[in-house]
């Protein structure tokens, strides 16, 4: 046994076949990829946070700044009671609809299911909008808020409701589906109350659901910045302060603490909902018995009524936009009209925003897709590799972490540092495609990774065993039967690159403005009537595409039926 | 035995594996001959799928060199080997059609097309699927699915076959039919054939030579008779067939005494008189007495239990003399019925051949 | 030999379409968008070879970005920004100092005390407060006919101001209080006037325009918003209170290190031109050449005589100071109203 040890120093080291120096190539290429636009831009961030306005090294004194003004510092107060109440609400709300969906029979599942997805649809401004119309000083329901003032937590709690709850109802459906029926009968058996089963087998079969969405949703709420912008008023959170002393009071430096705040609690929050989620995968692999809820009339009924109020509210936070965008002049003149859809008389960068908008958002799902799938595959399939290969998991889960108002700012300090010859790519489309891909990697790249680890490990040895090159491999089997996961990836490219604001309020340009921020910015300069015209705009287009995914998708497994099912 | 690299078609030597402390494969040594047959067997754990990745090149070794037909291919990558490869999972390419997945090894622009498509047909008339040419493999069944993924492997021709327990996902019926189909395929081709399995019938009915591993160590190489006539330790004894062990003690040097009874051996392990051995018995070496006159040591024994296994039947005793509780025979159905045999009957047994003898643990 | 000829042709085609191209200048504006599109239509009827490619967005986003800028600048010209920001640029050596032609027409205020100049001025612009008559009705309360006004307790919650870290209006209304009332009572001043604030914008254009909506009663913003929204319908009063009102200028300068400096000369001195002049004069009261000036439909005409003499070298130099202040004071108080 000694001996072997004493061996173990001198390990074989394998030839590498060209297939190999292929693989290791491109996971070293997009490697330095997430290197280049993630890794140095937050150290660029972070050592700016030690420096002062000339770039002399200063230690914590902006830390020190910080803490002792309580101006800033109170940010971090609310944006743990903003995030915290948010996470509170939307999970109640969330786990609701989930446990109707999941265990009543109510009617019109699929359509609750769809509904309950618009909010991914919208940037999250828009809800924070709708809100102005609707318990705004002229808002059609401020009594309904008895005297109290939405500009401020209240509206920024609704407003993040919204946003968050489609992610929180996905993990929460995802956690009842894997519920295991047989614990129901049992308890049934045992003459169980329906009460105490909702407590000792519901509960605890859905907590690592509960506890993954909580983090999920605290993340969201702690780092969004569209609702406190549009409907925060005066109180402050972390989010909106970087913007403010980046954007108000050009204090880069400040910027940068800021953000290595708000970077704390993300980052934690991430970390443990990784460590949940693989709980949660050992649960799933487990052989449980899928859950069939039986007929129950009056429990039906009641989650139907609840489905129903969930879905007017979402529904209702859109007409309202529409309804504002079609307004002349409200509240003073009802009539309808197209003037609000006149951009281009107006903040933002007109249709032309709309127009890039597009065009950023297809450049993004295309070279998106193309990038994270190949990454994905190459990290998934080569061989040998160990260091190499968790050194690029890690760096593709770092993304995740990353709030995309820190990653934007990140990348003024990195891309338009005289010194980078990179920046010459800043405020072009092609820096606003890196951060939106760089932005959402994680996810993009979680999807391609379960897709291709549902593949048979064992193609990539028969492909070289029978000397074929792994890129025909790649070619041939590997994209067509992963085709449904890469549309997947691209569409979920596509609508974050059409909502998202965070990251490229910092990066846009001239002539690369975009629809979102054209609402960011028109609501900012007051005009709110067409800030609500464009965020519809991205709404239906979002929507439009989603559509088109679908088809494509239903159209995609009717030819390839063939193949994939056994006839 | 020496080591004749150029005899042989593949050497291993000294082949080690280790996974972090775990030994995976521990100083593994052993030629293959060309056209040889040879099951790795084992149970689950003992490295024999390591040893068949490590040959293929998938899993690096550790330490130790592979020659094949004289070449080092220690470290060269799998696609710098000279092997087809056949997986329990088929591994077929469920998008691209039967022909497609026989073919993909062929396409290369040197080879015409319609000597590809002659290629295929012959592979697909060799494993008896020539109508499936245009079908997809999720309509087809495993059976026909694995013998598809064995055309495939077969199609470049290779000059070693690896086979990673190919007939595990099978049925009873489809595997015992598979079996021979491969080893009639094999024969016929003359491929050097590797198969790994955890099933001894499926070792026994197809293999020219076993190896039996145990726990990252060659514990047996033998032909399929040697392995189970003369195991060389009590696991491979244990895990090949069935086997009665008895404890027993050394007389003189060709006496043991099992219980009260005296049984001679020609075993030449060493032993020392006095010392505490294991001997080994195969259920069908006892036979009910009477048959075999000249017998000297009468067992006498009790059954316990009768169980049918068709044309045998297989009885549980128990011996005072041989201070056993339970142990096995065979007999033949007829022989049950002559005898009108039943539980609880007492029964005087005779040894055929003398028993093996295996050190105490 | 056919591809040979179109591809030599093509290129001939790009060659030749290179050689004409027009000069193009990044010019960074805060000019109000629905402007700029003149602004540039009027400048190439003289100078049709410039194309102007705009970077538009409020005062302090455009003042940050040059700012961020400083060491890799984007922009060739800053045509329309407010003074005080191109004063603090001037600090930090970024604007090319040049003295453009007809700049002795200009009211001596409207130019820069450097010689030669490194910016130069093209119209005022002058803070006001808007009030929605509509709301004022329903609410029943007086019209504010001065600053002093607004801290009375009838308008509580009934006021939006600009948030001065980030709007140059707001900074604008900040240091002219503390220059009209001095330090010490312009700090009691605006602790006053917070009481009665609903909530503070980021842009300095949006209180007034939500005072048309009717979303405050009250809007503390600029007297040129006013009047557009006025204009478009909206159930407005402009007041110009009685203390004085503080103003900022929109400024034309020529960012150092451009590589079109001699387009950059063009458009800095077309945008002192008589022909400019007249052009902002068509939204703005008070303009460079303000012998020029006719008045302009809803702008209050009493504006010249209320603007106070703004010393902005002091306002850009206690820019930080002031902002310190004021976020201590009133910032740190945006507790939950609820």
């Amino acid at each position: 046994m000694a001996e072997a040890i004493a061996k173990s120093g001198a390990e074989l080291k394998q030839k590498l076949s060209r297939d190999d120096v292929l693989m290791r190539g491109l996971i070293a290429v997009v490697g330095l990829y997430l290197l280049v636009t993630l890794v140095l831009p937050l150290y660029a961030m972070l050592s700016k946070s030690f420096k002062d306005h000339d770039g002399n090294f200063i230690g914590l004194a902006n830390y020190i700044e910080y803490f002792s003004t309580p101006a800033l510092s109170a940010s971090i107060v609310n944006s743990l009671f903003i995030a915290s109440i948010t996470t509170f609400i939307t999970l109640t709300l969330a786990f609701g609809l989930a446990y109707g969906l999941m265990r009543s029979n109510m009617p019109f599942k699929a359509f609750f299911k769809i509904v309950a997805m618009v909010p991914i649809l919208v940037p999250s401004l828009l809800p924070g909008i709708a809100l102005v119309y609707l318990f705004g000083r002229q808002g059609f329901m401020n009594w309904a808020l008895f005297g109290h003032d939405i500009y401020g937590p209240i509206g920024i709690v609704i407003a993040e409701v919204f946003f968050t709850l489609p992610h929180a109802l996905i993990i929460l459906t995802t956690a009842f589906s894997i519920s295991d029926a047989r614990l129901y009968e049992a308890a049934q058996v045992l003459n169980a109350s329906k009460f105490k089963i909702f407590w000792t087998v519901t509960l605890p079969g859905a907590r690592y659901g509960v506890i993954s969405a909580a983090f999920v949703v605290f993340t969201l709420a702690i780092t969004d910045f569209g609702a406190p912008k549009v409907i925060g008023g005066d109180f402050n959170v972390l989010a909106t302060d970087i913007y403010k002393q980046v954007i108000g009071q050009q204090n880069f430096e400040m910027g940068a603490v800021v953000s290595v705040v708000l970077l704390i609690p993300a980052a934690l929050a991430f970390f443990v909902d990784r460590i949940v989620q693989k709980k949660q995968v050992a649960l799933l692999t487990s052989r449980a018995v899928a859950y069939e809820p039986k007929p129950n009339k009056l429990f039906d009924h009641c989650m139907l009524a609840y489905a129903i109020l969930f879905s007017v509210f979402i529904l209702g936070m859109i007409a309202v936009c529409q309804y504002a965008a079609l307004v002349k002049f409200y509240p003073y003149n009802l009539s309808l009209s197209l003037k609000n859809y006149n951009f281009d008389l107006m903040d933002g960068g007109g249709w032309a925003a709309y127009w890039n908008s597009l065009k950023m958002a297809g450049l993004t799902a295309v070279i998106g897709t193309c990038i994270i799938f190949v990454g994905a595959y190459v990290v998934e399939k080569v061989r040998g590799f160990t260091q190499g290969r968790m050194l690029f998991q890690f760096l593709a889960m770092l993304p995740m972490a990353v709030p995309g108002l820190v990653l934007g700012l990140a990348y003024i300090f990195f891309f338009n540092s005289p010194a980078n010859p990179l920046n010459t790519l800043y405020h072009t489309m092609a820096i606003l495609v890196i951060s939106t891909i760089t932005h959402f990697y994680t996810v993009s790249h979680l999807t391609a990774t379960t897709a291709l680890k549902q593949m048979d490990s064992e193609f990539e040895d028969v492909s070289a065993s029978l000397k074929q090159p792994v890129f025909k491999m790649f070619r041939q089997v590997t994209v067509p039967v992963s085709m449904p996961a890469i549309l997947d990836i691209s569409i979920y490219l596509f609508v974050n690159a059409m909502t998202t604001v965070s990251a490229v309020v910092f990066l846009y340009g001239p002539d690369t403005n975009l629809a979102s921020v054209a609402v960011l910015n028109m609501d900012d300069a007051g005009d709110i009537a067409p800030a609500a015209a464009m965020g519809m705009m991205i709404f239906y287009t979002a929507a439009g595409v989603k559509l088109l995914h679908y088809f494509s998708t239903l159209g995609l497994y009717k030819s390839t039926q063939r193949w994939r099912s056994k006839s | 035995m020496s080591i004749n690299k150029a005899s042989h078609y593949l050497v291993i030597e000294n082949l080690t594996k280790r996974f972090g402390e775990f030994v995976a494969l521990q100083d593994i040594n052993l030629n293959i001959n060309e056209s040889e047959f040879v099951c790795f067997l084992g149970p689950s754990g003992c490295g024999k799928t390591t040893l068949l990745r490590a040959i293929a090149g998938l899993d690096l070794q550790s330490s130790g060199n592979i020659f094949q037909a004289g070449k080092d291919i220690s470290v060269l990558p799998p696609s710098g080997r000279d092997f087809g490869i056949v997986f329990q999972s088929y591994a077929l390419f469920p998008n691209l059609t039967v022909a497609k997945n026989v073919s993909y090894g062929l396409e290369n622009a040197k080879i015409p097309k319609d000597q590809i498509n002659k290629r295929v047909n012959e592979l697909l008339e060799m494993v008896g699927l020539p109508e499936k040419a245009n079908a997809y493999p999720a309509n087809l069944s495993g059976g026909q699915q694995q013998r598809i993924a064995l055309a495939r492997a077969l199609a470049t021709s290779p000059s070693l076959l690896l086979l990673d327990e190919p007939l595990s996902a099978l049925d009873a019926k489809v595997r015992v039919f598979l079996r021979h189909e491969i080893k009639q395929l094999q024969r016929k081709l003359g491929v050097t054939t590797i198969m790994v399995t955890h099933d001894q019938e499926e070792a026994l009915t197809m293999a020219d030579r076993i190896v039996v591993m145990k726990q990252g160590v060659i514990e047996q190489i033998g032909s399929p008779n040697e392995i189970y006539q003369q195991p060389k330790s009590v696991f491979v004894a244990d895990f090949i067939g069935t086997m009665n062990f008895f404890e027993a003690q050394v007389m003189a040097d060709n006496q043991i005494k099992i219980g009260e009874l005296q049984f001679e051996h020609d075993s030449n392990i060493d032993t020392v008189v006095g010392e505490r051995v294991t001997a080994a018995v195969r259920p069908e070496e006892f036979v009910i007495s009477q048959q075999v006159e000249s017998s000297e040591h009468k067992i006498e024994a009790t059954i316990r239990e009768i169980e049918f296994l068709g044309s045998l039947v297989r009885l549980r005793l128990s011996s005072k003399q041989m201070q056993a509780k339970s142990f096995i025979m065979n007999i033949e159905e007829r022989m049950f019925r002559a005898n009108a045999l039943d539980e609880g009957d007492t029964i005087s047994l005779s040894v055929i051949t003398s028993p093996r003898l295996y050190p105490h643990d | 030999m056919k591809t040979l000829k179109s591809i030599v042709s093509c290129l001939a085609i790009i060659a030749f379409s290179l050689a004409n191209a027009q000069t193009e200048l990044t010019v960074y504006t805060a000019v109000e968008a629905e402007d700029l599109k003149k602004y540039a239509d009027r400048f190439n009827e003289d100078h049709p070879d410039i194309k102007i490619n705009w970077v538009r967005d409020s005062t302090g986003i455009v003042t940050a970005k040059l700012l961020a800028e400083k060491e890799n600048p984007q922009a060739d010209v800053i045509w329309g920004l407010a003074a005080t920001s191109l004063l603090l640029m001037k600090g930090e050596g970024m604007l090319e100092a040049y003295s453009p032609n007809g700049v002795d027409a200009l009211d001596p205020k409207f130019v820069d005390k450097s010689d030669p100049p490194t910016w130069t001025g093209m119209d005022a612009w002058v803070a006001a407060i808007c009030v929605n008559t509509v709301e004022q009705e329903k609410y029943g309360f007086a019209t504010p006919t001065s600053w002093q006004d607004l801290t009375k307790p009838e308008y509580k919650d009934h006021v939006a101001m600009p948030n001065p870290s980030s709007s140059g209006t707001g900074f604008l209304d900040v240091s002219s209080w503390l220059q009209i009332f001095g330090e010490e009572d312009g700090w009691k001043f605006m602790d006053g006037l917070h009481e009665n604030i609903h909530h503070y914008t980021h842009s300095g254009s949006k209180p007034c325009k939500q005072a048309a909506r009717g979303e405050v009663p009250i809007g503390v913003s600029f007297a040129f918003r006013g009047a557009k929204s006025k204009a478009e319908g909206a159930p407005i009063e402009i007041i110009i209170p009685e203390e004085g009102i503080g103003w900022d200028m929109e400024a034309t300068a020529i960012v150092k290190g451009t590589d079109n400096l001699e387009a950059a000369k063009t458009l800095v001195d077309w945008s002192i031109s008589e022909k400019a002049n007249k052009m902002y004069n068509e939204g703005y009261a008070v303009i460079g050449i303000q012998s020029l000036a006719k008045p302009v439909e809803h702008f209050p005409e009493n504006i010249p005589e209320k603007m106070i003499d703004n010393d902005f070298e002091w306002a850009a130099a206690n820019r930080k100071a002031i902002l310190a202040e004021w976020q201590s004071r009133y910032d740190s108080k945006s507790e939950p109203k609820s």
